[in-house]
């Protein structure tokens, strides 16, 4: 294990693509894995494990008992043969400023990376945490799945970024779940803005707790021949809990598949899921599937839809305000794939707008 | 300034305007009305070049140059603003960024966001969630910025509150005593005659000019009397 990071220069954008800060300065903790290799773990806050989960599953007894719990909660098989991944904890009532980063490298040929992350967040505490999953120009046929748990303990609070940059020929599974206590809240938010082969995802959120919420939010760009089927689900078991799906896609010509899921288990209850979509290629596809689903009548559950190309009257609005076609139809795109609905501090919402401004330059 | 000549548009197959002249000279305010439906509306948006407004036969003219076949952004150019009657929603593009296109100088920006209590809209979300007065005052204060030579307004007063008309009603004013700004303005309810000096109004029935005159008398009249009797009065057709 080396204490920094060293990098051929061919990946470093590659990474860096993914929301992940190699200089650290800006991040409070740090986890790299290079296909199955952990390269590095490192924590600058006393109040922040990080750790490879294997060497957390030797060294505390009580992540053995993590492991897999929210799998057995919804009485749901998870894959055995994983090797490495992060465990991560952030201790009672401390709120990290900065976020913690995490890099998932796909790196060798054909490499399958199957990783099980943990991430506990304890009572009262307060995270940003940014997963980096992408894969170097060498990976090609890639395969990644991606486990990961989640336990926000009573009035928790976690904001959750995860940012794919593959390439088109890699296969991606992630499959999460994160169980909420008591006033919990867990921002979710997924964006992927590259080529990638197949991506199929819906991570679930149970909120057992009262008072508990859940918000998902993603941003897809989907260039030809990529298919995102991504989803999200939350079950509101515990009184007065709270969802809210937010997804906003893009098509290049890519396949989507957006699918929101919001079940009530009790009464009192809130959720809204919305999807809007932009098909800006005559091979792009985009299919909407919300849902939504309730025993009880004292519940509020809605959802909105919109998919469609761009409205010429967006366009010419601009167009009478002195842009150009083109620029009108870029504004627009930029201002649908709006950053802002993430919830980030203002350092993470700057990087991600980066990013986005230069995948939306290659891509139009 | 601005030349319309033996004007015809066609919307979807029907001529929605009739063979109509109108000139305005540098320096003018005219005032449009018209009952719903009679092509107000639609004279102002084959003006800027909006899709949808077939010219089928007849010239648009501005500062001599045939508009025809511009593309909107070039009439822009030119010097024609429009400020809309229903607006879109432009989701995740800030009022504000709009702003900084249209001019920039930050004072002019953080002058007339003030004049027109804008000040907390400059962060949202252009047209999401603002009130019918809002918008009126978001659209007014993008075209200001724009700063036009002529200026096409489609009915600015229409949904506002009589306090912020006088707000608008004074920026509006402000703006066009200014050396050779024009305007062509569209209005239900003469609210805004009260505030601008127009010295001609005209009338849009069925798709032909039927009357010209000085605005607040028209105003009155029609208010009295109604649009049927403006086929009446028979004034010399503009």
């Amino acid at each position: 294990m080396s204490a920094t990071l060293k990098l051929e220069n061919q990946d470093i954008e590659t990474v860096s693509s993914s929301g992940i800060d190699l200089s650290e300065k800006t991040r409070s903790a740090s986890f790299y894995q290079q296909d199955s290799h952990t390269k590095l773990y490192k924590s600058l806050h006393e109040g922040v494990d990080i750790l490879s989960t294997e060497e957390a599953l030797a060294k505390y007894p009580e992540a053995k008992d993590y492991f897999g719990k929210n799998f057995r909660l919804l009485n749901r098989d998870f894959p055995q043969d994983t090797d490495g991944g992060y465990f991560i904890r952030v201790k009672k009532g401390k709120t990290v400023e900065f976020p913690i980063q995490a890099c998932l490298f796909l790196k060798a040929q054909g490499f399958k990376q199957r990783v099980h992350n943990l991430i506990i967040i304890e009572e009262g505490a307060r995270v940003y945490l940014i997963t980096g999953c992408s894969a170097s120009q060498s990976a090609d046929e890639g395969f990644h799945l991606g486990i990961s748990e989640f336990f926000l303990k009573k009035n928790a609070y976690l904001n959750f970024t995860m940012i794919h940059s593959w390439k088109k020929d890699v296969t991606v599974k992630p499959i999460s779940i994160a169980h909420l206590e008591d006033n919990a809240v867990f921002v979710s938010n997924y964006v992927c803005l590259r080529p990638v082969k197949e991506i199929i995802m819906y991570p679930t959120a149970v909120l057992e707790g009262n008072k508990a919420k859940a918000v998902f939010n993603s941003l897809i760009l989907s260039h030809p021949d990529s298919l995102e089927d991504v989803g999200s689900r939350v079950i509101l078991r515990g009184f007065d809990t709270q969802a809210e799906i937010n997804a906003r896609a893009v098509s290049l010509g890519g396949k989507v598949i957006a699918r929101g899921h919001i079940k009530a288990e009790n009464q009192n209850v809130k959720g809204h899921l919305e999807c809007r979509g932009l098909v800006l290629s005559q091979k792009g596809h985009i299919h909407a599937i919300p849902e939504m689903e309730t025993d009880f009548r004292d519940v509020d559950l809605s959802h909105e839809a919109a998919i469609g190309k761009i409205s010429q009257d967006e366009i010419e609005y601009l167009c009478a305000r002195g842009f150009t076609k083109e620029q009108a139809q870029s504004i627009i795109i930029r201002g649908f794939m709006d950053v802002n609905i993430l919830g980030l501090p203002d350092l993470l919402k700057k990087e991600i707008e980066k990013i986005e401004d230069a995948s939306l330059k290659g891509g139009l | 300034m601005l030349k319309v000549e033996n004007l015809t548009i066609e919307i979807g197959g029907k001529d929605i305007i009739q063979d109509i002249n109108l000139e305005i000279k540098k320096g003018e305010v005219v005032i449009l009305f018209g009952p719903n439906g009679c092509g107000k509306t639609t004279l102002l948006k084959t003006i800027m070049g909006f899709s949808g407004y077939r010219i089928k036969s007849g010239n648009i003219i501005f500062k001599d140059k045939p508009l025809n076949n511009l593309p909107i952004e070039e009439r822009v150019k030119l010097g024609i603003g429009i400020m809309y009657q229903h607006p879109p929603k432009i989701r995740g593009v800030k009022l504000q960024q709009l702003a900084q296109y249209l001019t920039k100088d930050e004072k002019e920006i953080s002058e007339l966001t003030q004049k027109l209590t804008l000040e907390e809209h400059l962060k949202r979300d252009v047209n999401v969630d603002f009130s019918g007065g809002e918008m009126k005052r978001s659209e007014l204060f993008q075209v200001l910025l724009q700063d036009p030579e002529l200026l096409l307004l489609d009915e600015p007063e229409s949904g506002v509150d009589i306090e912020n008309i006088g707000v608008m009603g004074g920026a509006l004013n402000e703006y066009l005593k200014q050396e050779g700004k024009s305007a062509l303005i569209i209005t239900h309810t003469g609210y805004i005659l009260d505030y601008i000096n127009a010295k001609r109004g005209c009338v849009l029935l069925d798709g032909k000019f039927w009357c010209v005159g000085d605005p607040k008398e028209m105003f009155g009249a029609i208010r009295k009397s109604g649009y049927d009797k403006c086929k009446e009065c028979i004034c010399p057709q503009h």
